[in-house]
């Protein structure tokens, strides 16, 4: 039973835009949401730039009592998931409550909670640690608080894989509804602009050290030095086809194919495994690399593994030099909700016929990449490839086509 | 039963009260208890002071100096754990396509003990908010993302294919074993290294568990502080531990003459999106996950030999799923013995989902029943067999294990012998 699985409802919670439309309007156009933390002063930390959320106040969209229990982290993603479902048109309390999961990623969990509780058991002892610490902090919880929001019992679900995961969670919600469940919310967002959160980012090896927002962030550019992390991403609302289009429905798109490998062991000699994942998921959706219309790539701006996913990619698409962008130059990379934002970006992009721009980058040509660069392309997008690597060798590849 | 089936032909369990599998099926079938006074860290500070330790040396184990220094000691629990797995099946992976083979990692808390460790430097005791990156470890991103235990994994057995975390709070376990079964069955992977790992026991974590009186504080008698479906039970005790298995294809399996534990032959979650740490008393939720796992298994309520609960020792979870059986097996639920590890072994959050499929495998293995240790007053409201204080011998062909977490999953799976008829 392959049943055909759509994605009807988008929330997009990013640096750039809050809300589809926002960041939308923004990313067509090449605007960038990367500036200098604000949220605390990150003048003694080597890097200072990211794609922070700026202007989200929860207390707009949120009941007064899930402001003790709940991260930043979370509330993006109960706000994302109202939006979401809102966007699909779904009343969620007029459908059966088993019809219903919720499957999403988490990479670092509420960092920012549990600071403030670290901070608390350490300076002013274990009486002072919150209630809600047992928790609000955890990997699973933007799934438990979205389920128990809108009354969802369905099989629901935590995938985490760093920043693959967004994509690993997606593939694990079309498997619940290919399985029986007629809707699951899905997708991921991430905020770990905290000191403490920001602390151990530092150490990932990964982070650009700039303090210029426009060369910071540079996929596939001779002058790449690491990435830009930030906060945010997208959910997404999956239902299987049939029923999605009863109803009436708008639908995006299809979420056709997925596959996902794991890189050697570094030292092993073996071959990175990324290709490997495209091949999988080119084959999952039953199409060729010459169907491929947009490739929304990894883009990790650090050179190693900006030449590992190029070569992937040449490897895959050979001599045909299909169409990349790194929207993520304009957020950051958003850890696991990078890959669901450039899935929500992929359906934006379907829906007007317009690949977004990877921006301030000068192509290398050692690359041999067709990257969208300045402006905006314009061109039809019927099938895309999403890209998505966790730190340690996580390899996600999503292929999206679009509904007709 | 069509389609691709999914066996367990390897097993390997870290548990409180001795490493390895031998260690941990003596303790469970002779009913003893490895709850003690907590010797990690000064526990005078917390209500609850006691837990479920290993004594555990990563050295001895095979770990080298440097997988130690960079793994939290969660993740040199799930490399050990998987590591002993893959010797136990006897399969050799550099045989096969590395790219088939998979691996899960179920984790409710990662790597919170070295986060705790790391954050108390950085933040010199607390007193920093702009916590202090020049004391922060080189591998503190390791435990800033709980995958790094995946990765280890992966590299420690050689795996290529699909690979992942999975974090359901406490029934982590359980559900990654359930999401290997599911890569197997669509044909994604032919073998999974699957299971689970927690080592909370921390500072943080007894505090957190503290604030909503979660755990027992009965530290008078340490080694009878865990007292699931007892009238004097008061909370669950914390453990910490490991469980990892070998998953293949039925039909591969037996090409290769593998030793055939069980199947997992059902498997199902569902969610209460009711509360995040509360239950309702009628289970219906993980009734409703019992009943879709069996109905998956192709086997009637009256097949199953063997309950495994989640057992934690909170009065609510205790009531929630004795009703949550009588509900979804009927009259079998009064027939069927049930009982809970975590009267020996603890509470190990993610982990004791793993833990606890593998002592249901044994079980199977051994036709005998581990007991609820410390149960001497049942609950006038829990009324099923839970085998009190002593391991049963009982002819154990299926076996049904369930996990209950905040978050509000519950999961259930059943385990069978491959030769069963249905129904």
């Amino acid at each position: 039973m392959t049943a055909s699985v759509v994605v009807t409802g988008l929330g997009v919670v990013a640096p750039n835009g809050l809300g589809a439309d926002d960041y939308w309007a923004a990313t067509r156009v090449g605007k960038s949401g990367i500036g200098r933390l604000s949220r605390f002063d990150p003048s003694q930390y080597p890097s200072r730039l990211a794609g922070e959320i700026h202007g989200f106040r929860a207390e707009e969209f949120l009941p007064n009592r899930l402001m003790p229990q709940t991260d930043r982290m979370t509330r993006l993603a109960l706000v994302a998931a109202d939006w979401a479902l809102e966007d699909a048109g779904v009343r969620p309390q007029e459908l059966p409550a088993f019809d219903m999961g919720v499957v999403t990623s988490s990479a670092s969990g509420g960092f920012e909670f549990g600071q403030r509780e670290l901070e608390r058991l350490w300076s002013q002892g274990s009486e002072y640690v919150s209630a809600y610490q047992s928790f609000a902090w955890f990997y699973a919880v933007n799934s438990g608080q979205i389920s128990i929001r809108h009354g969802m019992k369905g099989p629901s679900g935590v995938v985490v894989s760093d920043q693959a995961g967004g994509l690993d969670s997606v593939a694990q919600a079309r498997r619940q509804v290919r399985k029986g469940t007629p809707l699951v919310v899905s997708g991921a967002v991430d905020a770990s602009l905290c000191p403490w959160g920001w602390v151990a980012q530092q150490t990932s090896g990964r982070l650009s050290t700039g303090d210029d927002p426009a060369r910071a962030y540079l996929p596939f550019d001779a002058r790449a030095a690491g990435h830009v992390p930030g906060e945010g991403g997208a959910l997404v609302i999956l239902e299987r086809e049939d029923l999605a289009r009863a109803r009436g429905a708008k639908v995006y798109g299809r979420i056709a194919g997925y596959g996902a490998t794991f890189d050697p062991k570094p030292g092993s000699g073996r071959p990175p495994a990324l290709g490997k994942a495209i091949e999988l998921a080119l084959a999952d959706a039953g199409v060729d690399a010459a169907d491929v219309d947009v490739v929304f790539a990894d883009g990790a701006a650090v050179p190693d593994l900006d030449r590992a996913e190029a070569d992937a990619l040449n490897e895959v698409f050979g001599a045909r030099r299909v169409p990349v962008t790194v929207p993520k130059t304009m957020t950051g990379a958003l850890y696991s909700g990078a890959g669901a934002l450039d899935l929500a970006t992929v359906f934006l992009a379907m829906e007007e016929g317009l690949v977004p721009p990877t921006v301030n980058v000068e192509p290398a040509d050692e690359y041999g990449l067709d990257l969208v660069v300045g402006q905006p392309r314009t061109t039809e997008v019927r099938t895309a490839l999403v890209l998505a690597r966790g730190q340690g060798g996580f390899n996600s590849a999503l292929v999206a086509r679009s509904a007709d | 039963m069509s389609g691709r089936r999914v066996v367990i032909t390897g097993l390997e369990v870290l548990a409180p009260g001795g490493v390895g599998t031998e260690a941990f099926w003596s303790l469970l079938s002779e009913g003893r208890t490895a709850t003690r006074g907590i010797t990690f860290f000064d526990p005078s500070p917390f209500r609850s002071r006691v837990a479920a330790e290993i004594d555990f040396d990563p050295d001895a184990h095979g770990l080298s100096p440097q997988e130690s220094r960079r793994m939290d000691r969660a993740g040199q629990f799930a490399v050990v754990a998987a590591r002993g797995a893959l010797a136990d099946s006897g399969l050799d992976l550099s045989g096969l396509p590395p790219h088939r083979t998979g691996v899960t990692v179920g984790t409710a808390v990662g790597a919170t003990t070295g986060l705790d460790e790391e954050y108390r430097v950085v933040s010199d005791g607390g007193r920093l908010n702009l916590v202090d990156h020049t004391y922060a470890v080189p591998h503190l991103y390791n435990h800033f993302v709980p995958s790094s235990f995946a990765a280890e994994v992966a590299w420690a057995v050689g795996a290529e294919g699909a690979n992942a975390v999975v974090s359901t709070g406490c029934t982590s376990g359980i559900d990654s074993i359930g999401y290997a079964v599911e890569l197997i069955r669509e044909g994604s992977a032919d073998t999974m290294v699957a299971g689970a790992t927690d080592a909370p026991i921390s500072p943080i974590t007894m505090a957190c568990f503290d604030a909503i009186r979660a755990t027992t504080p009965r530290h008078d008698e340490p080694e009878r502080a865990s007292r699931p479906f007892d009238g004097t039970r008061n909370g669950f005790v914390l453990g910490e531990g490991s469980a990892f298995f070998v998953l293949e294809e039925l039909e591969s399996a037996r090409r290769r003459g593998a030793r055939i534990y069980a199947e997992i032959a059902g498997y199902a979650t569902r969610s209460n999106a009711y509360h995040m740490t509360g239950l309702r008393p009628d289970g219906a939720e993980m009734a409703e996950a019992i009943r879709v796992a069996l109905d998956e298994a192709q086997l009637a309520p009256e097949r199953i030999d063997y309950v495994n609960a989640h057992g934690s020792g909170t009065k609510q979870n205790d009531r929630h799923e004795t009703a949550a059986f009588k509900k979804s097996l009927g009259s079998h639920a009064y027939a069927t013995p049930v009982s809970s590890i975590k009267s020996m072994v603890g509470h190990s959050l993610g982990a004791i989902g793993a833990i606890e499929i593998a002592a249901s495998t044994l079980a199977m293995t051994h036709h005998v029943v581990p007991p609820t240790a410390n149960l001497h007053e049942p609950d006038p409201e829990c009324d099923l067999d839970y085998v009190p204080l002593t391991a049963r011998e009982h002819t154990t062909d299926a076996v049904l294990t369930v996990g209950s977490g905040f978050g509000g999953f519950q999961s259930a799976m059943v385990l069978a012998r491959p030769e069963r008829t249905a129904a």
